[in-house]
């Protein structure tokens, strides 16, 4: 299998790179639409992320990979009966899944399923978990997922904002913790996601080939010294990669009381409006997405400036598309912002 | 033409170039895509990169249709019934590990069979089918596509052949299928310093110049040209990349990916469109406001005129890049339909045959085939019942079924239409008919004139005939439009039997003087089309409606609205027009 492309080492693609590190910094945004041409590095990105990610403490043996100082609530049913009996949590660091969904899933694999070997050798039922077990606290990427099928990119959405995976069936009946950050990455020109489906991803992103020539040279330059030399290069990265790390803990201690103005909730939900966006899922994410990006960049609290930059990631896929109007999405969102917020 | 440019490759040295390349290293190159107008002549280039693979790479052939297990490893029934425990089944990816993969037909092959392959190619690895079937496999392969496409619109997915280095169109004279320019032992030397080539800095940017001119977007199409260029070098024995080597590259990899033709820097108003500017840096005098050296200059102009022979036809200068259409986003247009009764299975799901679902046996044996030991035998059938099936098990077939368009021309050919521009509306729908027909789409086409419409080609997808119909279309006489209205929506209601969906394009002005019932008379006739264009509406179908008329007229925007058609004002517009707005409105079938 090969070294991973470093992430820090990705020329441009700015807004794909924020978004994603600030799905690390607060998970609760929600998941990361990416949509863009071929060989704009959307799989380059995503399959660079554990590299980057902190490792984080898991509970020995446990199949859902728990968090051993998560609440009761959170726990799967095996920690939560060890905790129950007065059992201390043993635990070990281990890295972020990030798990990669194939097109070709079945549903069996997504949710996991009947454990084969011991109901064939032992005749018992048990459950063996899916990939979303394997994704818990982690990520799950769908590449091409405009290609996947609605049902499953359904059930993904649902078990992503619900954090649980419910499986039921013959005999089984299992609930377990899949709390996950959903990155789902597709070409727009071979399919459209559902709007139903779009509105629940919580930021999204348009990347386009970089048309800078000192850009497009940088790209070729690293690639090749990849190609030739993955140990190297990567080794060569490391350095950038451990201190965008490091900005991101920094980040996760400061997200959850970091002070949110009330003229920046009044402008955010002024914005909303003046797009049209339905429901709150936009502002939710708009808030979350300026908070994460306060604390990455260490300020003291949210600003305007923070909505400025994270409007157009937090809302453009969730515009009504009027058949006569050609003007983009990101173009009505950015008017909006210019509108409200000044430049 | 400069004295000093070297000659382009011919289409053998092309061919031979690219398969001693590709054998040097299949994997890193990511394989080839090969259209050929016969199916031998394909195959004997394959021949020709077996002879020079390393000794004990493994080739496979992929036919399009293979199911998933096959493809990607998944439990083996008959094993795993017979011997009571899960047996897994390498699928053929992973067993042709490290070599190459022969998919032909590849113009044909599913989305989610490119989907599959694009993964494996980017990841190195298969991720076995079912909960059941083990771990990823390693599967590092390169992919040889063979395209045998009829045209530049039907063609493998962009996203699949992005990700393989050559491009390669042969044709009959590549001849014999032995490599005569390299041997075995030419390329065990060359796999012996490929990791040692180096490619100058300055050479990568002018890489990247000359993709950029051509309007190459994908970063990845620069890439390989770097490390096509590093290969030629290896095959020559050196550890630097030469100008000559660039050449090779550029040729082999970016000039069949060029979407557009370079302006030339000093008259972007060039007369001549192809060449493209091959002018040398030694006559540099009108060259003072390009700031480039002379050196990158010379190269890049080596690296154009290397390309000549492989570029695709129909380029033009500086057209914007989104429109070109070469390797579009590939295979048919539209999204098949799944969830139907008929069409092409695509897989299988749990659900329940009573409900309308064709039942997968198989499957359904599969999903079973774990559960046999704890399930208990029904009292007083002990013995009889080999394998016990609950509704659980139940597998049902999903189906695709080609989702296709019907798009019926309605030409007003009456008196008043004639003398609007009729002409351009000729014009428009010859230019909707080719792509009618680059989509596989049927087309129908209804005139009226005099007293009543007449379907002059019922839907069909032979466009030549409608091409004759419409060239032969007389003009003159009436508006029956109540009529044409009705005429049109039959064909609507008899394609959506077929399962198609429909466009219907008016070209008139919409000055309807013939009533239903063929007799002359404004009012009436008004009235009828009104109505006729309300039932029309109630079926839902996309529907245009082009106003001849040389302002935009009232009356033809109250039709439009009446059949719930988007108008289009001629007069605005020509040809070109007429056919960007219909394109625009082209139902996309909804999944």
């Amino acid at each position: 299998m090969r070294i991973p492309f470093p992430f820090s080492a990705i020329v441009g693609q700015d807004e794909m790179k924020r978004a994603i590190l600030l799905t690390a910094v607060d998970p609760t945004i929600g998941g990361v639409l990416i949509l863009g041409h071929r060989g704009t590095a959307k799989s380059t990105a995503v399959r660079a992320l554990p590299a980057l990610l902190p490792p984080m403490m898991v509970v020995d043996g446990c199949r859902y990979g728990c968090d051993p100082k998560a609440s009761a609530g959170r726990l799967c049913a095996d920690c939560q009966t060890q905790v129950s009996a007065g059992h201390k949590l043993r635990a070990h660091k281990a890295p972020v899944p990030v798990v990669d969904l194939p097109l070709g899933a079945t549903e069996d694999r997504v949710v996991g399923a009947l454990d084969l070997e011991r109901a064939l050798t032992r005749g018992e039922k048990a459950y063996e978990p899916g990939l979303l077990a394997r994704a818990n606290r982690g990520y799950l990427y769908v590449d091409e997922i405009n290609l996947l099928e609605d049902h499953l990119v359904d059930l993904l959405l649902d078990v992503a904002a619900t954090g649980e995976n419910v499986v039921e069936r013959e005999g089984i009946s299992v609930r377990h913790p899949a709390r996950f950050v959903l990155v789902g990455s597709g070409n727009p020109e071979e399919g459209d996601l559902r709007p139903q489906l779009l509105d629940r991803f919580g930021l999204s992103v348009e990347v386009t080939t970089t048309t800078d020539l000192d850009q497009r040279v940088e790209v070729i330059k690293r690639r090749d010294a990849y190609d030739r030399d993955p140990e190297g290069f990567s080794a060569q990265w490391a350095e950038a990669d451990t201190e965008a790390r490091r900005h991101v803990e920094r980040a996760r201690k400061k997200v959850d009381t970091l002070p949110v103005p009330d003229a920046v909730l009044r402008s955010a939900a002024e914005l909303c409006s003046a797009v049209g966006t339905d429901g709150v899922r936009g502002e939710l994410a708009l808030l979350r997405g300026a908070r994460a990006l306060a604390a990455y960049d260490g300020a003291r609290q949210v600003t305007p400036h923070h909505l400025r930059v994270i409007a157009p990631s937090a809302l453009r896929h969730r515009l009504r598309r009027n058949v006569l109007d050609d003007v983009g999405s990101t173009v009505r969102v950015t008017r909006a912002v210019t509108d409200l917020l000044g430049d | 033409m400069h004295e000093t440019v070297a000659s382009p490759l011919d289409a053998r040295t092309q061919a031979e170039l690219a398969a001693a390349i590709l054998a040097i290293d299949p994997v890193g190159y990511g394989g080839a895509v090969v259209r050929a107008p016969r199916a031998d002549i394909a195959d004997a280039w394959v021949s020709m990169v077996r002879s020079l693979l390393a000794e004990g790479t493994p080739v496979a052939r992929l036919p399009i249709s293979i199911p998933d297990d096959r493809l990607l490893g998944g439990l083996d029934l008959a094993m795993t019934l017979a011997t009571g425990r899960p047996v897994v089944e390498r699928g053929l990816l992973a067993r042709t590990d490290g070599g190459l993969v022969i998919l032909p037909c590849a113009e044909r092959a599913s989305t989610a069979l490119v989907a599959r392959l694009t993964s494996v190619l980017d990841t190195q690895r298969t991720a076995p089918r079912g909960p059941f079937a083990g771990d990823p496999a390693p599967a590092r392969v390169a992919v040889v596509a063979l395209d045998e496409g009829d045209g530049v619109d039907e063609c493998t997915a962009a996203a699949l052949t992005d990700r393989l280095a050559f491009h390669l169109a042969l044709t009959p004279e590549i001849g014999r299928e032995s490599a005569t320019l390299f041997s075995a032992t030419d390329l065990a030397a060359a796999r012996r310093v490929f990791a040692q080539v180096e490619i100058n800095p300055a050479r990568i940017v002018t890489l990247v110049t000359v993709a950029a001119a051509f309007g190459i977007d994908s970063l990845r199409a620069v890439a390989f040209t770097a490390r096509v260029a590093r290969g030629a070098a290896a095959l020559d024995g050196r550890t630097h990349v030469s100008d000559a080597d660039c050449q090779v590259a550029a040729a082999l990899v970016l000039g069949p990916r060029a979407t557009r033709l370079p302006a030339t820097a000093d008259d972007s108003r060039e007369e001549e469109p192809p060449p493209p500017p091959p002018d040398s840096a030694e006559s540099g005098t009108d060259r003072d406001e390009n700031p480039s050296p002379a050196e990158p200059q010379a190269l890049e102009d080596l690296m154009i005129q290397a390309m000549q022979a492989t570029l695709p036809i129909g380029l033009t200068i500086e057209a914007p890049t989104h429109t070109a259409r070469h390797g579009g986003s590939g295979g048919r247009s539209g999204d098949d339909r799944t969830g139907g009764l008929r069409g092409r299975q695509v897989g299988t799901r749990r659900g329940d045959p009573r409900g309308g679902g064709r039942l997968d046996l198989l499957e359904t044996l599969r999903a079973a085939a774990p559960w046999q030991r704890l399930r208990p035998p029904i009292a007083g059938q002990e013995g009889r019942v080999l394998v016990r099936v609950r509704p659980d098990d139940f597998r049902i077939r999903r189906l695709i079924e080609p989702a296709g368009t019907t798009a019926i021309f309605v030409v007003d050919a009456s008196g008043s239409a004639a003398l609007h521009r009729m002409a351009e509306a000729k014009g428009a729908v010859e230019l909707l008919l080719a792509e009618a027909y680059s989509r596989r789409d049927e087309v129908g086409l209804i005139a009226f004139r005099g007293t009543a419409a007449e379907v002059l080609l019922p839907p069909t997808r032979a466009i030549a005939a409608a091409k004759r119909a419409l060239a032969a279309l007389p003009g003159g006489g009436g508006t029956p439009l109540a009529s044409a209205i009705d005429r049109a929506r039959e064909q609507v209601i008899q394609a959506r039997r077929t399962g198609n969906d429909t466009i219907v394009v008016f070209l008139t002005d919409a000055r309807a003087n013939i009533a239903r019932d063929g007799t002359p008379g404004r009012p009436q006739a008004e009235a009828d089309a009104l109505t006729s264009a309300t039932a029309l509406r109630m079926l839902g179908s996309t529907t245009v409606l082009i106003d001849t008329s040389p302002r935009p007229s009232e009356t033809a925007q109250r039709m439009a609205e009446a059949m719930g058609a988007r108008y289009v004002a001629l007069p605005r517009t020509d040809a070109q027009g007429i056919h960007a707005a219909v394109s625009a409105a082209m139902p996309r079938p909804s999944a």
